[in-house]
């Protein structure tokens, strides 16, 4: 699974393999150059033997040696941590496209039955996390492993008995590490619990903080916190505590490493095993030895993380997506507007049937009203008629082609679909507007606009159709939010419209607008209106009443008045109080 | 930001502790290299095996020392800095519920929330890190240097000139990529806002066939995303090359100094080796301080917010200056005498002139357009918001000279949006009243026509309500907070469009039973609808925050030409039809 999870991560960087190996190259080079400064620095050292003994011309040659390699060393340092971002930020940019192309091919099942706050964490703090792991990575653990390899060469090249010293209790460091890493894992879990805990209350409470004054609980809430803030406060210390150790103990390996090879080398100068320059570069080896064995078990921890976090984007990118359209399947252009939906069976979910063996047959230009209480399930129709979900059973079929023998695409092209949840992107109301024929004039938008009667409140924004909508509308009425909605229809005048006439949240001026920009587009098409009012019931040709998603009754208001069914009921209720 | 410390008041113990036994950490091991050089010029330079044997274990003994102080100075910052958070957090969570409504509209709750969480954290490790390294660093780098000047002073100016020098390269780059670090983040919050958005309006998008022009917007923004990624992570990558340059130029320095000194006889060979030692713990030092001032000023900007609200003037109609008019009409439950509003920062007013008297056991319909008043005019009897101008009586009393508590007890109010709380049922009820019992809770749900809900679940009372109340419908929700709000037999109800989720029929229902409480509370409904105001006994219609009509519905359809509008639009054709 993870080993799965590392070749993926694998195939997206191999599109830049040549900067990986430019990196790797860059990386040895710099580490071998800053390696053999120290060597060059202890000889330098060796040169001054004491009074009257220094050799001048030596020492100079040598620090210009110094000087010309660490110019070079820097320069290979900053190209390789070029190069790595370049990778990380190149490799991140890949996946969020194609993350981001995968919210496109989903199936509207799977974006209907996850939260968005979950999917947009994948694509941003996921992908981010996940670039942060892997730049540490590329630039630590490269260096890293290099330098390990490196420094051992130089010392093993130095004195080989004071390399074994290193060698053997350096790895102390790692097991101190490992051992509080294990023994603090608990204590931060229960950290986060308890801040997790805590964050929860602390939404609900500040988001409804009105209702919370209205029933006086301020008090209540407050001693509800400090509980709960206490224990945050005692498992924060001691996860903090514990884990904090870990510095001090891993410096207190490196001291006594020090202490080590100070010993050994020492008592080898002695016998003239070693010089006292290479003593000091020694001691300068083993302090850069043991600094990878420090961060180390940091650089672990931050890549097993990446690891978890490109698992779940990885997940998310093989998803499975909506079943393709067929290679030879038929573009729908301006539909006559007949449906048929024959022996339809549907269900979100296998175990709970929604509808059963449904029929529908709708004419060019006819208008079917869709009634029932909140709640009814109006969406599942919509979801059906534009192909947003797949019939279990049965077909439908516009202009007797089976929809699914036709391109989504030009399917849905043919549809126009104003829904009671407004949605505008953030952009200008032109934008908006021409978003179905982004090519269409000023004129066309316009026309459109005042059929919608949009235009007059358009003009009086500050920077009329130029003006910058925030997301979701930004500081736009609701009612305004829906003549804009219902314009962007108006400007493409697709043959089947589906309308949501739901106006509660709209004062009763804007609603007649509203009513008449309906009724003006709903002439010659055919229609869906989920209607909430009784003229557009009385109009329609075709009413279905719906309740608890399924399909109780259709037929025109007489035949199911006569059938003083569920209808019957909804209407005497509603209407006739 | 200064008014932060005082929370680290309790802890002043620790946090002068910390650094403290940090700093004795670092001076044992600005030891080291001193020892070593001891080692070098008598223990090998002399022979002498058992002074070599006697310095490495000073070494060691050093270390011990230091790994004490160490985990001594790790307790205490990790204590001063969890409960500094604590302290921080009891102190904002507090000043936020004790806010004013025209306060909290202007903070709004997704900012109160993150001063609360992500701020708290930032700056809790901000704490613990300066307590730890802030003196530790710059201690070492000015340590290392007068260890220098204690072996030798002319050496020891090598280091003088390349501690500023280095000192201004770090801050340098780090002054310089912090606006190009926000300006990534920027970016990310547009490549952020397009998912958001696609996820929002991924039937439109797809009903208009929109997705590759979706995703090359996308492509755009995330291209300039990773362009700016790419520029700052140049910038940055500078500081390590060019602080090594310097560092190694500096010991190349040294070791020609050295040189000179050791030919003149006045430093011994141990003596350079010290010095170069010194120099390589400055670099180390230096890296660990510019990692601490980025932390650091990340810090400061979450403590600089959480000082604004901290600091936040409350701004209370102080109580002395009301003017003690005697109320109009005593006798009246509910009194609004020539009020008016008007919402702060806001240009225009919101109320004007509302003047009306409700007596006790009275129902009030209040109907309008939207953004006529409705729901402003409700508020101000609990006193959520003073009125500008005017005086609101309840029971013959200026609302803002009650003690709010007392005030508010008198009210239910059911708000627009329907809000339950996580946790039972039976405790989001007993917010109504915390004496109920479960069979006062019962009937209060059986009156606000909820009995179904309570049949439907199994547990009943003791039923979980998830966040937000999310696993109960918007109906059943608004249901459940009108028998909240009766769980308190309220001397006044208001319901603010609280039945709007409910079917024609559910709200007749409802309509009827609250007319039958045997308590009789005086009952405000705000609503869109004729139909659910329409047999109160008093009928507001508000227009543009002005009354615009006044009466009971049969007077407003004669008189009220607002009035006879809204009907006419709901009612005229269907009504006739129906009634037909």
């Amino acid at each position: 699974m993870k080993r799965n999870t590392i070749r993926k991560v694998l195939n997206y960087i191999r599109k830049y393999q040549h900067y990986v190996i430019l990196s790797v190259v860059l990386a040895a080079i710099s580490v071998a150059l800053s390696l053999y400064v120290p060597i060059l620095a202890g000889r330098a050292i060796d040169c001054i033997l004491g009074p009257g003994n220094v050799d001048f011309a030596g020492i100079t040659k040598i620090l210009l040696w110094i000087v010309g390699i660490v110019l070079v060393t820097s320069l290979c340092q900053w190209m390789m941590n070029i190069c790595n971002n370049k990778i990380t930020y190149q490799v991140i940019n890949d996946i969020r496209k194609d993350a981001f192309r995968k919210i496109g091919v989903l199936p509207l099942k799977y974006v209907d039955s996850h939260p968005q706050g979950e999917i947009v964490s994948k694509v941003i703090s996921d992908v981010d996390q996940f670039a942060d792991g892997l730049l540490m990575g590329f630039t630590q653990l490269f260096t890293g492993v290099i330098t390990i390899i490196g420094t051992l060469g130089f010392m093993l090249s130095i004195n080989v008995k004071i390399t074994l010293v290193v060698v053997v209790i350096t790895p102390l460091s790692l097991l101190v590490a490992k051992y509080i890493a294990k023994n603090t894992y608990h204590m931060f879990r229960v950290q986060s619990e308890t801040r997790a805990e805590q964050t929860a209350f602390i939404d609900e409470m500040l988001s409804n903080l009105k209702v919370v004054k209205a029933y006086s609980q301020e008090k209540h809430n407050m001693e509800r916190f400090e509980e709960t803030n206490e224990r945050l406060r005692k498992a924060s210390l001691k996860a903090t505590f514990f884990s904090s150790i870990t510095n001090p103990a891993t410096r207190f390996v490196n001291n006594v490493v020090y202490a080590g090879v100070g010993l050994t080398g020492a008592l080898a100068a002695l016998n003239g095993g070693i010089t006292v320059g290479g003593l000091s570069s020694f001691l300068n080896y083993a302090n850069q030895y043991t600094k990878p064995f420090n961060e180390i078990s940091g650089v672990l921890t931050e890549l097993q993380n990446a690891i978890a976090c490109a698992d779940r984007i990885f997940q998310f990118l093989e998803e499975e997506v909506e079943i393709p359209d067929l290679e030879d399947a038929l573009v729908l252009k301006d539909a006559r507007g007949e449906i048929r939906m024959e022996h339809v069976d549907f269900s979100y979910m296998p175990d709970r049937e929604l509808i059963k063996d449904f029929h529908l047959n709708v004419k060019p230009g006819q208008r079917i009203a869709i009634v029932g209480p909140t709640g009814c399930g109006k969406t599942t129709l919509i979801n059906l008629l534009m192909r947003f979900y797949d019939v279990d059973e049965g077909s439908i079929s516009v202009d007797q082609t089976d929809i699914r023998d036709i391109t989504r695409h030009s399917l849905r092209k043919n549809y126009g679909m104003v829904l009671q949840e407004t949605w505008l992107k953030a952009g200008t109301i032109r934008e908006n507007i021409a978003f179905g024929k982004p090519n269409a004039t000023q004129e066309e938008i316009e026309q459109a606009a005042k059929a919608s009667y949009a235009h007059s409140f358009i003009k009086r924004l500050p920077d009329g159709y130029d003006t910058y909508i925030a997301e979701d509308g930004g500081s736009l009425s609701q009612g305004q939010k829906q003549l804009l909605c219902i314009a962007r229809i108006m400007l493409c005048l697709p043959p089947i419209l589906i309308l949501d006439e739901a106006t509660s949240s709209i004062d009763t001026l804007t609603e007649i607008k509203i009513q008449e920009a309906f009724t003006k587009l709903m002439k010659g098409r055919t229609s869906f209106v989920v209607a909430h009012r009784l003229s557009t019931i009385l109009e329609a040709d075709v009413i279905l009443v719906m309740k608890d998603g399924k399909i109780m009754e259709q037929g025109n208001h007489e035949t199911l008045l006569k059938k003083d069914g569920f209808y019957a009921k909804l209407y005497h209720s509603q209407f006739a109080d | 930001m200064k008014n932060l410390f005082q929370y680290l008041k309790d802890y002043k113990v620790e946090t002068i502790c910390a650094p403290l036994f940090k700093m004795l950490e670092a001076t044992f091991e600005l030891f080291v290299p001193l020892v070593m050089a001891a080692m070098i010029d008598y223990g090998i330079a002399g022979n002498n095996k058992s002074y070599i044997w006697k310095m490495s274990g000073i070494l060691i003994t050093l270390g011990l020392i230091g790994l004490v102080c160490s985990i001594t100075a790790q307790y205490f910052s990790a204590k001063a800095a969890s409960g500094f958070a604590a302290k921080v957090k009891t102190a904002l969570f507090d000043k936020l519920q004790n806010m004013t409504f025209s306060d909290m509209d202007e903070l709004g709750a997704s900012t109160m929330i993150n001063r609360m969480t992500t701020d708290v954290n930032q700056v809790q490790t901000g704490v613990n890190m300066v307590l730890r390294l802030f003196l530790r660093s710059p201690f070492i780098v000015f340590g290392a240097m007068i260890m220098a000047f204690t072996v030798d002073v002319k050496a020891a100016l090598v280091f003088v000139v390349v501690i500023p020098v280095l000192s201004v390269i770090v801050l340098g780059i780090i002054v310089m990529t912090i606006p190009l670090y926000k300006n990534v983040q920027r970016q990310l919050d547009n490549v952020l806002e397009k998912t958001r958005e696609n996820l929002t309006g991924i039937r439109v998008i797809r009903a208009f066939g929109k997705e590759e022009d979706e995703m090359r917007e996308f492509e755009g923004k995330n291209n300039a995303l990773t362009r700016f990624q790419q520029f700052v992570g140049k910038i940055s990558a500078l500081m390590n090359p060019v602080t090594y340059i310097i560092i190694n130029i500096a010991v190349c320095a040294l070791i020609y100094v050295g040189a000179i000194r050791v030919e003149a006889g006045i430093l011994t060979q141990g003596a350079v080796v010290a010095l170069y030692n010194y120099m390589s713990q400055i670099l180390v030092e230096l890296i660990k301080l510019a990692n601490l001032i980025i932390t650091m000023t990340k810090s400061a900007a979450s403590a600089q917010r959480i000082g604004t609200i901290l600091s936040m003037k409350e701004k209370p109609e102080s109580k002395s200056d009301l003017q003690t008019k005697e109320c109009p009409e005593k006798e009246a439950k509910v009194v609004f005498d020539h009020v008016s509003f008007t919402y702060r920062n806001a240009g225009e007013e919101s109320l004007t002139d509302i003047h009306f008297t409700v007596k006790e056991g009275e129902t009030v319909g209040i109907i309008g357009g939207t953004g006529s008043g409705k729901t402003s005019l409700v508020h101000l009897i609990p006193a959520f918001y003073p009125a500008s101008q005017g005086t609101v009586y309840v029971d013959g009393q200026d609302v803002r000279t009650y003690d709010v508590d007392c005030l508010r007890n008198k009210i239910g109010i059911v708000m627009q949006k329907a809000v339950l709380f996580q946790g039972t049922l039976r405790e989001n009820m007993l917010w109504g009243n915390e004496e109920a019992s479960d069979e006062q809770i019962k009937e209060a749900i059986r009156l606000a026509q909820g009995a179904d809900i309570l049949e439907k679940k199994e547990e009943g009372l003791n039923t979980l309500v998830e966040q937000g109340g999310r696993n109960f419908s918007g109906g059943q929700r608004q249901r459940l907070t009108i028998a909240r709000a009766l769980v308190r037999k309220p001397e006044i109800l208001i319901l603010d469009d609280s039945a709007s989720a409910l079917d024609y029929a559910t709200e007749a229902a409802l309509r009827k039973s609250l007319k039958s409480l045997p308590y009789h509370p005086t009952t405000f409904i705000v609503s869109q609808r004729t139909s659910s105001i329409m047999y109160a006994d008093k009928i507001i219609v508000l227009d543009d925050g002005k009354i615009a009509g006044l009466g009971t519905h049969e007077e407003l359809l004669e008189n009220c030409s607002v009035y006879q509008e809204i009907y006419a639009s709901q009612f005229r054709r269907e009504g006739k039809e129906a009634l037909a």
